[in-house]
């Protein structure tokens, strides 16, 4: 056996360990932080209770946090989905001036830091009246989750051998069909994870939902920001658990419904 | 139909470059205008005058906090270099399974919330925290953890390591592994083979990935507002500052515009060595 060869030495294998434990387990510290029954953050717990999941979920403000989330996820994810599918399709099939220019456009929002965004949108938003509004937020933050999107659709469309619409299309399928019958279920893996990535971009987002709140309009993500930095409840320790595992099972979904289908 | 060319069948089924229209209007109504009107403001205070930028390098404070976040960005790069290379390098070796399960462990950050993240550092790095209980168990005194660089650097690296072992592990799975057991077979010992072949050959990978974190790390907010002290701040703390005490959105684009003039700076630096599509477009690139 040459040197080359060799297994990972002892040094890598300590540091993948150390770097696995690193990007994992301090999150998981709120899991038994959740379940504690009194106003502190001691570690362990002393004593167990639901009741700060009892608080997460009947507790108005965090119960209108969590709504407006989920309401606000949604939206975005069906709007970015649609804008982010549609100019996906443009630029890997169509053909126009400026083309670069508009993919560089596109990922923006991904290299623009996100406080400039959020100051800059804050600035407008004031003007336009659209600040603590759920449009205003559903503007910014679709914005801001079209990149992903695009980057997995595009990928998506990019794997997909077009000569099969050509097939569809010699054999007098018209553009239509052709999109629903064939282009549509063979990227729409594409299409769903670019789905995930838009609704947790939105779930997830906090510096620009904090500049365009309102007390009517605030996200799960600005409670817990206001939380962390003004009070010592334990609430926000159910609230991340509860985000973690919606967060977790909405990523592995497709994944399973994809091991299920192999079966 | 069928009796039309190829040729014409190839643009039946083109999608129509229009279907552009709805995003790019969308990007163009809420992203590069808002983002104009900044830069306009810090200009027009209420007459054309560069007094906003002037104002940066005598106010005595904006400086040093721009010298203090791009050296707290290049910490973060070189830490989040030095535990991401073993870990990608490693990724390349292993088996499928360890490798969907060590792939799965770098992605898990893109999905887990930043504020239930950011809120669990807190808990662990507070002075009665987890780490310095554990500490005083072992007979350590407690260590200040947070407020301080040490806290931001922690959650910091946490939250751009996969954005480091993305780009290191598309280059390096492209090395081709006989070129290192032909240098061994030759004599060479198994640290020089890699000082002269792996490590230049990993070179892409290593400055896309800190390309993407070093320009990441510039704009952070939330991690140093939450780990951090206000007494070292970051330059995202500032702009926020200007806009939470004061409504100055003139300072605050300016400050703005010099943030993302260093960024296209360093990128631009990057790119003389690595294209920026290469190093964006590799973090997409495994799933």
């Amino acid at each position: 056996m040459l040197d080359s060869d060799r297994r990972l030495s002892w040094f890598t294998k300590v540091m993948v360990a150390l770097v696995a434990f690193y990007l994992v387990t301090p999150t998981l510290i709120v899991i038994p932080l959740s379940f504690t029954d009194r106003a502190s953050f001691d570690f362990p717990p002393k004593g167990w209770s639901l009741r700060y999941y009892q608080d997460f979920l009947t507790a108005p403000e965090w119960r209108d946090a969590l709504f407006t989330s989920l309401r606000l996820g949604v939206a975005v994810m069906l709007l970015a989905t649609l804008l982010g599918t549609a100019a996906a399709v443009a630029l890997v099939r169509g053909r126009f001036p400026g083309k670069s220019f508009v993919n560089g456009l596109l990922l923006a929002p991904m290299i623009v830091p996100v406080i400039v965004v959020a100051v800059a949108t804050f600035g407008t938003f004031l003007r336009w009246q659209l600040v603590g509004t759920f449009t205003g937020f559903l503007l910014a933050h679709t914005v801001l989750a079209l990149p992903f999107v695009v980057v997995t659709v595009s990928s998506a469309l990019q794997t997909f051998d077009d000569r099969l619409e050509l097939a569809a299309a010699s054999l007098g399928a018209g553009p239509l069909t052709r999109l629903r019958r064939v282009t549509l279920p063979l990227v729409l893996p594409g299409v769903l994870s670019g789905a995930v990535f838009a609704f947790v971009t939105s779930f997830d987002e906090v510096v620009v939902a904090l500049y365009i709140q309102s007390p009517q309009m605030r996200t799960l993500p600005v409670r817990m920001y206001t939380s962390v930095t003004s009070e010592t409840d334990p609430t926000i320790a159910a609230a991340s658990t509860f985000i973690l595992v919606v967060t977790t099972l909405l990523i592995l979904l497709p994944q399973l419904i994809r091991r299920g289908e192999r079966v | 139909m069928a009796k039309q060319p190829v040729i014409s069948l190839r643009r039946a089924v083109r999608g129509p470059a229009g279907l552009i229209l709805p995003a790019l209007a969308l990007l163009l109504v809420v992203m590069v205008w808002p983002l104009l009107q900044l830069l306009y403001r810090s200009f027009m205070t209420p007459s054309f005058s560069l007094s906003k930028y002037q104002d940066l390098f005598t106010d005595g404070v904006s400086v040093t906090i721009l010298v203090r976040t791009v050296v707290m960005s290049a910490i973060v790069t070189v830490v989040t270099l030095l535990l991401a290379y073993p870990y990608a390098y490693a990724l390349t070796k292993v088996s499928h399974r360890t490798r969907a399960i060590m792939m799965a462990l770098v992605l898990l950050p893109f999905w887990t919330s930043l504020m239930a993240r950011t809120f669990a550092w807190l808990v662990l790095l507070q002075d009665t925290g987890v780490v310095n209980s554990m500490l005083k168990a072992v007979g350590i005194g407690s260590l200040a953890l947070i407020r301080n660089t040490t806290g931001v650097t922690l959650g910091m690296t946490q939250v751009l390591l996969p954005f480091m072992v993305l780009p290191l592990y598309s280059t390096m799975s492209k090395i081709d592994p006989r070129l290192m057991t032909a240098a061994v077979s030759l004599g060479a010992p198994f640290r020089v083979a890699f000082r002269r072949i792996y490590l230049p050959l990993s070179m892409p990978g290593v400055v896309a990935g800190a390309t993407l974190v070093s320009i990441m790390s510039l704009g952070f907010y939330i991690t140093p507002q939450i780990l951090g002290s206000p007494q070292q701040a970051m330059i995202s703390q500032l702009i926020a500052t200007k806009i939470d005490r004061l409504l100055d959105f003139g300072s605050a684009g300016a400050l703005s515009a010099v943030l993302i003039l260093v960024t296209l700076v360093l990128l631009g630096l990057m790119s003389r060595v690595v294209k920026p599509s290469e190093a964006l477009g590799s973090t997409g690139a495994e799933e």
